[in-house]
């Protein structure tokens, strides 16, 4: 072992090059390994067709910090954003409901279903956004540890306390039911049309094992409202050259900032002695030594996996295998001739944001029928966007790339994920069908496709079970309780093995906080 | 996307400055030239002819009508008489008020509410256990403001008889050319002035008589700019621009009370429970914290501070809407939301909401003046409200006093 680095990051997905940015802006020397042959994770870009690029996996752009923006200069290192305009749902019968940025056009879309819902909505908005303007400081602060009696702790949580204490007395109705309740039981309280409630409701079950009327689902809404408030920043939107984009900007801030990124590098297991991390080896042999070994990788994979339970606490490792992780979702790429023909909409206004392929509630709950039992839906829910009609860059001129998110695809298939390779197609041709009954002809401009699984999520890009989000965003996995009580700072029991992918606080989507939180949780006190 | 109002035809047809703004989703007419200021001395001096038919208007029919609007309104209809015209606010249950709007007792057991933001669920949520139905005719009901000095002049060619003995807020149904017409005394320019309410498909032939008629009389169509000058002058507040909807509101300086907008006039609170009542008899009792003011801003002091940078004094000849901050001895208290050169008063004027102690007629304070990138205090006087407020706005001929 001839050099030593100040901190090793493995894996080189957007929280992990987060960090090592902030690592090495602040002097340390710093080396991120990555296994695959590019850069990003799940935040990865790569030409999946000749001439079609794709957001392979993730495929907006949701929470992305502005402070982390700012703080890695990320606009001068090519990060650029487009938001996304609209957000469309076509429905079985040929009708359609889009809800646009211009409130109005969103009113008259919403009248056609229900007038009072129209007048309703824009209320809604304003008491989602009431509600995470006090959530907001949670995912830009280390979670607070309440068992903790230390008094730095005890302050930040009394910090927190005061969010919401200062909350009115009727935001404090509405946090606790947004906690207990359904997506949908809570949209019930306010809206009647069924065609307006069911692409609200997905937003709480995105990449959760659970159905829209799953107790504990309506909070995760409030990540859509929260993505608004910066919206100078348009924290909600289109990477250019997709997702990949922001990736490759935060690569370029680490390595101007000096950091050393390798790709082609796949660490085989952490070393450790005695109860502390030394460094890393790689699975070509070499060894690799480190003061400090953070980790991107989701908590299973890091700790069963690289770490080895061997090494850790009994308890710390039952808490880590009971983490839920249970991937619900899969997703389609398609490469496209020309843009689906959605009836009743002309040119492609309605197209510029995502599709939400969710007609109606009931049909959202039988979609996690099928998953419940061990199967992908039939008719699943899918979340389409287009982003070559706004960014050109990634379609050979006139074509189209169309990425779906679809939702379910239990891990756990019958007779067991391995079983995923053989059912793949069919789950892609469900996807295709669902969409070709919404825009008829769309089937006949499919020029290629590729069908991920959370099979293929799992064993490509080291997402445990698929799960998107390292781990499920519902309510007990969350703040001080992810990935285990007590070790919610990014600390492992492992010393000098530190955590700082989405399977840390905050979570999960392309928000930059767990790794930007772990540097400067490691540089602040953390012995870096 | 905007949709054409049904006067759309005629209205575009002379609005040869292309000056559109959306209102309530509908296209709306800023100035029909590029400048509205021939619109303003046409509606000051002679007529103007505005499309009102964005409002939001809803019929509100049965045994229970007036209940549901005493209700839901900080004023009682269950006593109204017919063909009365009734400007009045309405509040959430915390006493903040939500919008705005004039309710006309049309008949027995049919009252027609006008509003600035969609209501329909808002009426019918308490409309529960009543025996009411409100209906949306915000796009069936077309609707033109004929305003000005020579209003009665211009209407009387359509209308004959009546509208001499029509007084302030009063309505009258009536006929023309066998269509249906409801003509009511009301307005938003503090002038003489009539409200045509027709069914869409009369709006056209409408249209073209009135400006047939104004011929003589030098009527001339009107945009929301002019609109905006003379509703100043008017004193007359403008939701979302001098007070917002408690409905919009994130912080509490957003909302506010009847009391502090100047409508404790129609705030009735001893009578049958009503939405925000409670809230109201305590915010009556408590006295409230700010106030919607006129302002004058001293012209001398105002001259001065231009002649200092070397400049004539330049005002805009439309309404400013940005609001700019208030202060007395040199102390934050409060906003001027809008500001206007008046060119009937000759004064510089301004509506503003300021800190309930320096709300008194005479009060001095000093409103930001922005001249050559440099803000400076300038002296400002509260003043009563409205500015501008012609005998003839009330006047009736045909009454005998």
């Amino acid at each position: 072992m001839a050099e030593t680095w100040d901190a090793i990051v493995v894996g080189g997905g957007h929280n992990g090059l987060t960090c090592a940015a902030y690592l090495a802006k602040a002097g340390k020397k710093v080396l991120v390994l990555e296994r695959r042959h590019v850069l990003g994770g799940a935040a990865v870009s790569e030409e999946v067709f000749p001439g079609f690029t794709f957001s392979v996996c993730s495929y907006v752009v949701s929470l992305l910090r502005p402070w982390i923006i700012r703080d890695l200069e990320l606009s001068r290192f090519g990060l650029e954003m487009i938001p996304l305009e609209c957000s469309f749902s076509p429905l079985p019968d040929g009708d359609s409901l889009c809800r646009w940025s211009d409130p109005e056009r969103t009113r008259t879309e919403i009248s056609r279903f229900s007038r009072r819902d129209a007048e309703l909505y824009p209320e809604f908005g304003l008491a989602m956004m009431q509600m995470a303007r006090f959530a907001k400081p949670v995912i830009d602060a280390p979670a607070p540890d309440p068992a903790s009696l230390n008094p730095r702790e005890l302050i930040e949580l009394l910090k927190l306390g005061r969010h919401f204490q200062d909350a009115e007395r009727d935001d404090l109705a509405v946090r606790l039911k947004l906690f207990t309740m359904s997506a949908a039981d809570y949209l019930d309280e306010w809206f009647e049309s069924d065609v307006l409630k069911a692409p609200m409701s997905v937003s709480g079950i995105i990449g959760t094992f659970q159905g829209v009327r799953s107790p504990g689902t309506a909070y995760v809404m409030l990540h859509h409202y929260m993505g608004e408030i910066d919206g100078a920043f348009r924290s909600w939107g289109f990477a250019k050259g997709g997702t990949g984009g922001v990736s490759n900007a935060i690569a370029a801030s680490a390595r101007h900032f000096g950091a050393e990124i390798r790709t082609n590098a796949a660490v085989e297991r952490v070393l450790c002695s005695g109860g502390t991390a030394r460094g890393v080896v790689l699975a070509n042999g070499d060894e690799l030594a480190a003061r400090e070994v953070v980790s991107g990788c989701d908590p299973r994979l890091t700790f069963l996996g690289l770490v080895g339970r061997e090494e850790l606490p009994d308890d710390f490792a039952t808490q880590i295998e009971r983490f839920k992780f249970r991937g619900s979702s899969g997703k389609v790429n398609i490469a496209l001739d020309r843009l689906p023909p959605f009836p009743g909409r002309e040119g492609d206004l309605h197209l510029r944001g995502d599709i939400a392929v969710a007609p109606g509630v009931e049909y959202l709950e039988r979609a996690f029928d099928d998953a419940k039992y061990g199967d992908f839906s039939r008719r699943p829910y899918i979340n389409i966007v287009l982003p070559s009609i706004v960014d050109p860059s990634v379609a050979p001129p006139g074509k189209h790339v169309m990425s779906c998110f679809v939702q379910y695809a239990p891990y756990d298939i019958k007779e067991g994920p391995e079983r995923w390779p053989e059912r793949r197609e069919a789950f892609g041709d469900a996807v295709c069908d669902t969409i070709e009954e919404l825009a008829p002809g769309f089937k006949d401009s499919i020029l290629h496709r590729q069908v991920l699984s959370p099979w293929d999520l799992e064993r490509e890009y080291g997402l445990t079970e698929g799960n998107i989000f390292h781990g499920e965003l519902s309510l007990e996995q969350l703040a001080f309780l992810r990935p285990a009580a007590g070790w919610a700072r990014y600390r492992t029991p492992v010393k000098h093995l530190w955590l700082c992918g989405s399977g840390a606080h905050p979570g999960g989507g392309i928000m930059g906080s767990p790794g930007a939180l772990c540097a400067k949780t490691m540089l602040n006190g953390g012995g870096l | 996307m905007p949709v054409p109002t049904p006067f759309h035809p005629r209205t575009s047809a002379l609005c040869t400055s292309l000056f559109y703004k959306e209102w309530a989703g509908c296209y709306a007419v800023r100035s029909f030239d590029t400048c509205h200021e021939r619109e303003y001395y046409a509606v000051r001096h002679a007529a103007g002819l505005l499309d009102v038919t964005p409002l939001y208007k809803y019929d509100v029919r049965g045994p229970d009508a007036g209940r549901l609007l005493s209700r839901v309104c900080v004023r009682g209809f269950t006593k109204q008489k017919l063909g009365v015209v009734s400007y009045v606010c309405w509040c959430d249950d915390d006493g903040h008020v939500l919008d705005d709007g004039t309710v006309t007792h049309l008949d027995d057991e049919h009252y027609r509410m006008t509003t600035a933001d969609p209501s329909l669920y808002w009426l019918n949520r308490h409309a529960r256990g009543l025996d009411v139905e409100v209906t949306d005719v915000s796009r069936t009901i077309a609707a033109v403001a004929l305003q000005g000095p020579k209003a009665r002049a211009v209407a009387s060619e359509l209308v004959p008889s009546g509208l001499d003995e029509l007084r302030f807020f009063r309505a009258l149904r009536t006929e023309w050319e066998g269509r249906e017409l409801l003509v009511t005394r009301t307005g938003y320019t503090g002038d003489l002035g009539y409200e045509l309410w027709v069914a869409n498909e009369d709006a056209l032939p409408l249209w073209d008589a009135l400006i047939e008629a104004g011929r003589p009389h030098g009527l001339m169509p009107m945009g929301l700019d002019a609109l905006d000058v003379v509703r100043v002058e008017a004193g007359f507040l403008l939701k979302d621009v001098d007070y917002f909807s408690a409905k919009h509101a994130l912080i509490p300086p957003h909302r506010s009370t009847p009391f502090e907008l100047g409508f404790a006039w129609m705030v009735k609170l001893d009578r049958a429970p009503f939405v925000g009542q409670a809230a109201l008899k305590r915010a009556q009792e408590n006295g409230h914290e700010r106030a919607l003011v006129g302002l004058e801003i001293d012209w001398e002091r105002f001259e001065e501070i231009y002649y200092s940078f070397g400049l004539p004094p330049d005002l805009p000849t439309a309404t400013c809407r940005e609001g700019v901050p208030v202060y007395a001895h040199g102390r934050f208290v409060g906003q001027a939301t809008s500001r206007t050169w008046s060119p009937t008063c000759k004064r510089y004027i301004a509506l503003a909401t300021v800190e309930a102690e320096h709300a008194e007629i005479g009060s001095e304070l000093e409103i930001e003046v922005t001249v050559e990138y440099n803000r400076t205090p300038c002296r400002a006087t509260v003043v009563e409200k409205p500015f501008f407020d012609p005998e003839r706005k009330k006047s009736c001929p045909g009454v005998t006093a």
